[in-house]
């Protein structure tokens, strides 16, 4: 085996990290054609690191990588793209947290990605740049959806298949949708949809990114299609989702007058 | 098979499955300190046991800054030579001892015992922020100094004080990030370049 053979390069963006050891970090990475994969990054933690600064979560870069018997090594990288503004906003910041935690508990490991790499790259530069950060984080919630499988039924009842009047619905996150409001007796946890949410939930399910930015939703619509989301990844995931409390929380906090003290 | 016959006595055993709970000690770092501390002379192996019992017993943390003390409140917190008026915020005890070994800070400070990490679970909530607030109840601060690390977590904690202390009214300042010493500059990455040519200062002489 020539001696490079297990030496390889790849694009990543890094989703999260943790430490190990005195100065190591072991970081989750969402790759195109590897998929999501963790990597062992050594010496991190030091000041004198060159590698440090390229190494931080929600950083796109150019990584070269060793195959190691457990995880890989990382041996040298470059930055593409750090969104900055991103950075220097905690309510931007905390969005893209979410984000890569979501990519992260949604995707399998080491299944080629190339779909959802794209999504989330889009995703970042949008949290960077966009003004209604909230209906960039709504478009990505149901994009990543349906590349990893779980694409809610939003079209008729998910119980008789009929098509759903204009009217209010029920939106019940484990049967799958939307049902129909004689089938809703007897389901758990059914939750008044409104004919305003299942549209916005059913554009964007369908549009593309521009159709939906293009929406002006007021606060409580926005709201709902926000929880009936959640509730939906809630139910898949098997648990909440950590990083969407600091989200309420700044929220609750930013409408709070100044602190007395 | 056989069955296993265990062939460490009990009592070591436990010590070695002790060990290994440790940070950074493997089965094997385990075994040998655990064999060490078998031919170590009795007198030293109490010394030890005593040290580890005194410092459960003795050492807790100071009711001002937080920080690990075996006096409350802390030496840095009781002394009268320094100044009140500055406190800086870290977030481990580690950090006071780094920041003291420059010689160069004077003020008190405050340890928040981690930082802010959305993605596992941990808030404003888990921090000392509450007891921070409650310091600065009395007119004698004037700054407070951000010092967590400049990484993805340290930052959303400076961010989140910020939005937090400056309605008070306090002059809230952050580290410097930039160049290291010793570095080179051909491996700085993008945000700590832009950050350096922010901060850029203007020679003296």
């Amino acid at each position: 085996m020539p001696l490079n053979a297990r030496l390889y390069k790849t694009e990543a963006i890094i989703l999260r990290q943790r430490r190990l050891g005195e100065a190591d970090r072991i970081l989750t990475l969402l790759t195109p054609a590897l998929g999501k994969m963790e990597a062992k990054a050594k010496g991190v933690r030091k000041t004198t690191s060159r590698m440090s600064g390229h190494l931080q979560p929600l950083t796109r870069c150019l990584l070269q990588l060793v195959q190691g018997r457990t995880a890989d090594v990382i041996t040298g990288c470059e930055t593409m793209d750090s969104f900055q503004q991103l950075r220097q906003d905690l309510d931007r910041l905390s969005r893209a947290l979410y984000v890569a935690e979501l990519t992260d508990r949604l995707l399998p490991e080491k299944v080629t990605a190339y779909t959802s790499y794209r999504l989330l790259l889009d995703t970042l530069r949008r949290l960077d740049q966009a003004d209604d950060i909230d209906v960039v984080l709504r478009y990505f919630e149901m994009r990543l959806l349906d590349q990893s499988g779980f694409l809610p039924q939003l079209d008729a009842c998910v119980n008789c298949s009929s098509p759903l009047a204009p009217e209010q619905n029920f939106f019940v996150p484990q049967a799958g949708g939307t049902v129909c409001r004689s089938c809703v007796p007897g389901l758990a946890g059914p939750r008044p949809l409104s004919l305003n949410a299942l549209k916005v939930l059913r554009l964007l399910q369908r549009g593309s990114y521009n159709d939906v930015a293009r929406v002006k939703m007021q606060p409580d619509l926005a709201q709902e299609t926000e929880h009936h989301l959640r509730s939906f990844i809630v139910t898949i995931l098997e648990r909440d989702v950590n990083s969407a409390a600091f989200i309420e929380r700044l929220r609750r906090e930013d409408q709070r007058q100044p602190l007395e003290v | 098979m056989n069955e296993a016959i265990p062939t460490t006595a009990a009592p070591l055993a436990r010590l070695i499955d002790e060990f290994y709970k440790l940070p950074g000690i493997g089965p094997k770092s385990a075994q040998r300190l655990a064999y060490y501390l078998l031919r170590m002379p009795p007198v030293e192996a109490q010394a030890l046991a005593a040290a580890i019992l005194e410092v459960k017993e003795k050492v807790g943390l100071c009711s001002i800054c937080q920080n690990v003390t075996e006096t409350d409140p802390c030496r840095i917190c009781s002394s009268r030579e320094r100044d009140r008026s500055i406190i800086c915020i870290v977030e481990e005890p580690l950090d006071i001892l780094a920041i003291e070994r420059a010689q160069s800070y004077r003020g008190l400070y405050h340890v928040l015992h981690g930082a802010i990490s959305p993605i596992d679970g941990i808030g404003p909530e888990d921090l000392k922020i509450a007891d921070l607030l409650n310091r600065l109840r009395s007119d004698e601060v004037r700054e407070i100094i951000l010092a967590t690390n400049p990484n993805l977590e340290g930052e959303a904690t400076a961010m989140y004080l910020t939005r937090l202390l400056r309605p008070l009214g306090l002059k809230v300042t952050r580290l410097a990030r930039g160049l290291p010493v010793g570095g080179d500059l051909e491996y700085a990455d993008d945000v700590t370049l832009a950050r350096a040519l922010e901060g850029r200062q203007e020679m003296d002489g």
